[in-house]
């Protein structure tokens, strides 16, 4: 296979604690060398990354392609091209498709569907419960051998807390990672907005942020009694953030991560039944949106996931609590990450790390990092490019973005992945 | 709520969705022009040309008697010809089939969409759907706002009280669920009501109920002090299967408004309520037939009102064209 130079880029790989401008050498779909060119090294392509930033592909911890089942929605080749020009190589599918990745036979269609699209590196997250409807254990053992990288619910709450505590010791025998949205199905009152002074004015359903303490205390404690390790996606609430602290100076196994769209929403920024703002968890407020950024900054929260969600417009045509919850997000990923480097709420290294090392880290992945002998998924960006979301410049299927027609700082000029070039700018 | 989507660019009410927005001006303009109306009622020819050719559908995808009867006959004085549709919401769950059935309507040359619908937001999506000759007239949407019924309260309680500015207005009851209190509140501070209370255990009350612009009381006998007007809501008997009250009694008990209870108000207090009435439930039959009760003052100048906010929505001058009329 073929030798890659990527060269005069500022390299940042956080795992390895490298930081400065330098080469990055790509022999066979890995990485060879960082820095030092190799001996013998005779590269037939030479990226030229000046000014530019090289580091890590990301990694999302949680993703919809919305096939197989609902290709209205968007399709593996739509949504893996929307990935590439993000930037992002490795994703994590949940398993809230048409069927559910419940069992071997749907893991395997999803791993068929990726090879097909030609983008290698997408990990089904397999199914909890069977149907996501929270009463009996998927074949987990299975499903971990058909390719699936974690257990989760979806959006699905786990209603008894017995079949919690059995489906985690199941996966606890089984050394599997669970992915577990923190939402107490009572308190969410099937709501549709953040219980607030929003919610109240436009008389839409609330939920409360017990909504998702409660669950996250539970599943906190049902960590400490099965030994499972847990890893809390799309935390939204200040007190949320605490009890993550507290539980990790207390010594138990868990990570989180949060949605980027949280980390600069808030209610008050939702235009009035503006269904593109429907999203779960809501929108909170700018006490939860400070304690988000502080709990990243300061490592409470270890990652950041897109939460991408495409839809197709009849899906939020209507009354806003009539329509689908979720963002198409993939491509907003980096520049809303680079968003706060720029306002000086986490360094550039500590977002990078949120996107790439510690995901890698969660999911017991070699990858997220530069290291010699990984998969070279490697991100070149700009991080000075503006750019306007647009129809020219958007690549999902899912149009349904509240930044529609905002500009963007930050874009994605080169993306591998095992060293094959699945983006180029302008290409 | 933007208040742009109401406006036309001369700043005239083309939508009349929430009172979010809508200046004390405003207000106060279709409270005259409902005025001018009213007296018409009692003459002997009822009727105006000022809508005459127009069609106004009513479509109503949940129920009503009350308002959507004073919405017809409203039409029906201003002239318009008018068709009222009662739609099953299962019909129309998706908003797709809810813009196909716009759609549909659309295709017929009607100028009036007025909408009732159980979800919140239902009106505001079919204003920004809608072709943009038609003007949309907020009958009630989920538990957002009912802003009709709110200007009618308003007109009642500016015909007995006149001066908003030192009114103590107490409203009592789910004020959670209540597309009606949130109107009633966001018109009784835009024209400048001296106190908005809210009066209900917190069962009844959405989170940071205070951010609307009202002070909170759980107890009805501290909470009618010093009280105008007080503002009586319909309690449903669903509230009480989901675990929001323990019972009709124990509710009536503590919140129902009785004569007693009635004294503790400004002795020249008025009794509202937007129908229909709970009897022995939210009200003591003997208050609400009593002589501060207005309650049928308020269904009559739902007329007059709701043929200002039509009148003035399809851009007709009303006040002068009612006039030249006469």
């Amino acid at each position: 296979m073929s030798q890659i130079h990527i060269q005069h880029g500022r390299i940042i790989d956080p795992a390895n604690n490298i930081d400065r401008v330098g080469s990055v050498y790509i022999a066979d779909g890995k990485i060879v060398s960082v820095t030092q060119e190799p001996a013998g090294f005779s590269p037939d392509t030479v990226i030229d990354a000046d000014n530019q930033v090289v580091c890590p592909g990301f990694i999302d911890l949680s993703t919809r392609l919305r096939e197989p089942g609902q290709s209205r929605k968007a399709t593996f080749k739509s949504e893996t091209a929307a990935a590439a020009s993000a930037g992002v190589t490795t994703m994590c599918l949940q398993p809230d498709t048409v069927p559910v990745i419940d069992t071997a036979a749907v893991a395997e269609l999803v791993k068929d569907l990726a090879e097909k699209s030609g983008y290698q590196q997408i990990y089904p997250i397999a199914a909890l419960t069977r149907k996501l409807e929270g009463v009996e254990l998927s074949s987990m053992l299975s499903l971990k051998q058909a390719g699936c990288i974690a257990v989760g619910n979806a959006s699905q709450p786990v209603q008894n807390l017995l079949i919690l505590r059995r489906a985690m010791e199941y996966a606890a025998s089984h050394d599997l990672l669970l992915i577990f949205r923190p939402n107490d199905y009572w308190l969410g009152n099937k709501g549709c907005a953040h219980e607030g002074a929003f919610a109240t004015r436009y008389g839409l359903p609330g939920i409360p942020e017990a909504a998702e303490t409660i669950a996250l205390s539970h599943c906190l404690e049902l960590a400490e009694l099965t030994g499972c390790r847990v890893h809390f996606g799309q935390i939204s609430c200040k007190r949320a953030v605490i009890k993550i602290h507290q539980a990790k100076k207390y010594g138990l196994n868990v990570s989180a991560d949060v949605a980027i769209h949280q980390l600069h929403l808030t209610e008050n920024d939702i235009q009035p039944f503006d269904s593109s703002y429907h999203v779960l968890p809501p929108l909170r407020t700018d006490a939860d949106k400070d304690a988000l950024r502080q709990g990243l900054a300061s490592g409470t929260l270890d990652a950041i996931c897109s939460d991408h969600q495409p839809h197709d417009m009849d899906a939020k045509l209507g009354a806003f609590p009539e329509t689908e919850a979720g963002i198409s997000s993939l491509e907003t990923l980096l520049p809303l990450m680079l968003r706060l480097v720029a306002q000086q709420k986490i360094t550039l290294p500590q977002g990078i790390a949120a996107l790439s090392t510690n995901p890698a880290r969660i999911l017991r992945l070699n990858s997220g990092a530069l290291t010699p002998g990984f998969n070279a998924d490697v991100c070149v960006f700009n991080p000075e490019f503006s750019w306007q979301i647009d129809a020219d410049s958007w690549q999902s299927q899912g149009l349904n973005t509240p930044f529609w027609g905002q500009t963007m700082t930050g874009k994605v000029t080169h993306t591998l992945q095992a060293g094959k070039l699945i983006y180029c700018q302008g290409e | 709520m933007s208040s742009n989507l109401q406006l036309n660019s001369e700043g005239k009410l083309k939508h009349f969705l929430t009172l979010e927005g809508l200046s004390k001006e405003l207000l106060t303009e279709i409270l005259d022009t409902a005025e001018s109306f009213a007296g018409m009622s009692d003459s002997q020819v009822k009727k105006v040309p000022l809508l005459r050719g127009k069609t106004i559908v009513n479509l109503f995808f949940e129920n009503s008697t009350r308002t959507r009867t004073t919405f017809e006959l409203a039409a029906t004085r201003l002239s318009a010809d008018v068709l009222s549709m009662n739609i099953a919401t299962s019909a129309t769950s998706k908003g797709e089939s809810l813009l196909d059935t716009i759609r549909n309507l659309e295709a017929m040359f009607v100028d009036m969409f007025v909408v009732r619908h159980a979800i919140s937001g239902a009106a505001h999506f079919i204003a920004q759907h809608t072709a943009p000759h038609i003007s949309v007239i907020n009958a009630g949407d989920g538990q957002h706002a009912h802003p009709t019924q709110a200007m009618l309260d308003m007109f009642t309680i500016r015909q007995i009280k006149q001066d908003f500015s030192t009114l103590r207005v107490a409203i009592i009851g789910d004020i959670l669920h209540s597309r009606v209190a949130r109107s009633q509140i966001q018109a009784l501070n835009t024209l400048g009501a001296a106190e908005v209370r809210v009066i209900a255990p917190k069962t009844l009350l959405p989170a940071h109920v205070e951010s609307l612009g009202v002070t909170v009381s759980h107890n009805l006998t501290e909470g009618l002090k010093d009280i105008d007007v007080i503002i009586m809501l319909r309690l449903q008997k669903e509230r009480m299967t989901s675990a929001l009250l323990p019972s009709e009694s124990e509710y009536f008990k503590c919140f129902g408004l009785t004569e007693n209870k009635l004294k503790i108000a400004k002795p020249d207090a008025i009794v509202m309520h937007p129908g229909p009435i709970n009897r022995g439930v939210e009200i003591d039959s003997k208050v609400a037939d009593g002589p501060q009760s207005v309650i049928l003052k308020q269904v009559s100048n739902g007329i007059a009102v709701r043929m200002a906010i039509m009148a003035m929505a399809m851009q007709t001058s009303a006040r002068s064209a009612i006039t030249g009329s006469n």
